[in-house]
């Protein structure tokens, strides 16, 4: 694949992974994964420290739909939703077909409870540093570690950003 | 009149119904009762968290924390020896310690350089004899009465607390033999910190701190076992709470210790579920850790909480910000024998705590519905009768005897008259 494909089509991978969170259609979320994936939300502070504990960890795509499923019927929150801001990608490496990126993102929480409702603040800012295969020519994240500078969590973190 | 007169009045004047059964909910939004918490209570004679040892393992470790809102550092000096120190310089009062951990042979101010060792004592001023002969300090200027404020400090089991009283008890007796029996059993060898998470509620400190002594909102406000039917809640279990009602422990037991880890384990997970069940159950691999227990959530009166959920152990400190805000600063742990499965299920397990924690994220939600619906009704109280009226330790789960606990031992702190219905009695709750 030529680079500028590759870039296009990595970038389509963002927009649309961006899309599905802000659009709240959350089961299809772990569809934007391999089978077999590392889906991580670490802050900052720990990653700075060489610290291994992560806010939300998945390493199948059972896990992210486990996630998707407890998001639906168990967990109980301030009804919301997200608007992530992606910032251009850089392409890192291609090693073997496996495309390491790094991009800056910002997401705005708006909320949507009585209290609130249509208040949105910058809720979360940091770097994706992704993993990208293609599997059947579609890309797909093997990898996506967020890593939040936004190490304060305003009240919860519950949506997958 | 202002708002901490009112309530000085309304106590004095044994307004009826201010006792620990029901709180009235200006306790959680008047500022200056939170400005006269700051001064009695964080500032008063209590122990405060302020790290583990652990964090400061080496000469020259230190991080910057919060006593209340007071803004504190804690060393560990060229000896070995650990300090807290009030995070304010002696000259013109700024802020010392800038960084929230790192490792310095010095602190050195940065507004006029002012610089100290890690004991606090004040070791260089510049320009000191002036210039020329010109300014500087009088020759009888001695440094020696310009270190930083002590904080003076105690430890137990590697947990380092902090306080600014003179008449507290000592930190053993402050803790009780029950609390520290507990540190005894989690803090039982070397631990390795292996990671923090912070979390901004907006709420009062103590619609949090009742919350951490609450266990019957556990299967009910969380409801992540529930819906996977993934652990079978077996309300076996209990409350202690220290002879003083300040600190307390939820103890969730180990009704089956074979049905506790076939709930766990990937082949049965899912068979007491009705409709739901997890897809990759490898997030709730544990090992059985401790003799008696499944759950433990201990707190230690004003700002810590240690909490063991399966195979997750952290310290939780509560940093007031305000009257409607804090921050909750999770530090997780393991042991520094743990091998790499052990290690691995911790970190995946910490998917359950913390600011996304599948069984824990709802906390910091409840709070903020709580101060919410509260904010504009002083007079109004709440309910606190559950498992009774008595305040001591209780044999059920299905209990607030440790909230109530919790406020008669804040009033006494607060200087607040307390009346009413608690019968205030150690006993376990009413028969059934």
């Amino acid at each position: 694949m030529e680079a500028t494909e590759l870039r296009a089509r990595i970038e389509d991978l963002q927009a649309a992974y961006a899309e599905c969170l802000d659009s709240n259609r959350l089961e299809q979320w772990p569809e934007f994964f391999t089978e077999r994936c590392i889906y991580k939300i670490i802050p900052y502070e720990n990653e700075a420290l060489g610290m291994p504990i992560p806010l939300m960890y998945g390493d199948s795509r059972g896990m992210l739909r486990d996630r998707v499923v407890a998001h639906r019927n168990a967990n109980f929150f301030a009804p919301h939703m997200y608007r992530h801001l992606i910032a251009r990608m850089r392409i890192a490496g291609n090693d073997h077909g496996v495309v390491s990126t790094f991009t800056n993102y910002a997401v705005y929480r708006t909320m949507l409870d009585p209290g609130d409702y249509g208040r949105s603040e910058l809720f979360s800012v940091g770097v994706y540093q992704d993993k990208i295969v293609f599997e059947n020519g579609n890309p797909l994240f093997q990898e996506k570690i967020v890593v939040i500078d936004t190490s304060q969590i305003s009240t919860l973190l519950v949506t997958p950003l | 009149m202002g708002a901490s007169t009112q309530i000085h009045q309304t106590y004095a004047n044994g307004h009826p119904a201010v006792d620990p059964t029901q709180v009235p909910y200006r306790l959680y939004t008047d500022p200056e009762l939170y400005a006269r918490e700051q001064e009695q209570l964080f500032r008063g004679p209590t122990w405060n968290y302020l790290a583990l040892e652990a964090e400061l393992a080496k000469p020259g470790d230190f991080r910057a924390n919060f006593i209340g809102e007071t803004p504190v550092f804690i060393t560990r000096d060229q000896k070995g020896e650990l300090h807290a120190l009030v995070n304010r310089c002696a000259h013109r009062g700024a802020i010392v310690c800038r960084e929230v951990r790192g490792n310095r042979k010095t602190m050195v101010c940065p507004y006029h350089q002012w610089s100290y060792d890690l004991n606090g004592t004040l070791r260089g001023v510049p320009f000191r004899r002036g210039v020329n002969g010109k300014g500087g300090y009088a020759e009888d200027f001695n440094p020696a009465e310009h270190s930083l404020t002590p904080v003076r400090i105690a430890t137990y089991r590697g947990l380092v607390f902090g306080t600014f009283s003179d008449d507290v008890a000592p930190l053993p007796e402050y803790l009780g033999p029950a609390m520290r029996e507990h540190f005894d059993t989690i803090f039982n060898r070397p631990i390795e910190v292996l990671g923090f998470s912070r979390q901004l509620i907006h709420g009062n400190w103590k619609v949090y701190a009742e919350n951490t002594k609450d266990p019957y909102h556990g299967s009910l406000l969380h409801m992540f076992h529930a819906t996977f039917g993934s652990y079978r809640s077996s309300q076996d279990g209990g409350m202690k709470v220290d002879e003083q009602g300040r600190n307390s422990l939820i103890i969730a037991l180990k009704s089956d210790e074979k049905q506790e880890l076939a709930a766990y384990t990937s082949e049965s997970v899912g068979s007491y579920s009705k409709t739901l069940k997890l897809a990759d159950p490898t997030l709730l691999a544990a090992r059985p850790e401790f003799d008696r227990f499944s759950t433990t959530i201990q707190y230690i009166f004003p700002n810590l909480v240690v909490q063991q959920i399966s195979n997750t152990l952290a310290t939780r400190q509560l940093v007031p910000k305000g009257v409607d805000k804090f921050e909750l600063l999770v530090t997780y742990f393991g042991y520094r024998d743990d091998d790499d499965e052990m290690r691995t299920m911790r970190i995946k397990q910490s998917n359950l705590i913390g600011p996304a924690g599948l069984i824990a994220l709802e906390d910091g939600y409840a709070v903020e519905l709580v101060q919410r619906a509260v904010a504009y009704d002083r007079e109004a109280h709440s309910y606190i009768e559950l498992g009774g009226r008595g305040t001591g330790n209780d044999d059920s789960l299905v209990t607030e005897s440790a909230i109530r606990a919790f406020w008669k031992s804040y009033g006494e702190l607060m200087g607040l008259r307390w009346g009413g219905s608690a019968d205030g009695s150690n006993g376990t709750a009413r028969a059934d």
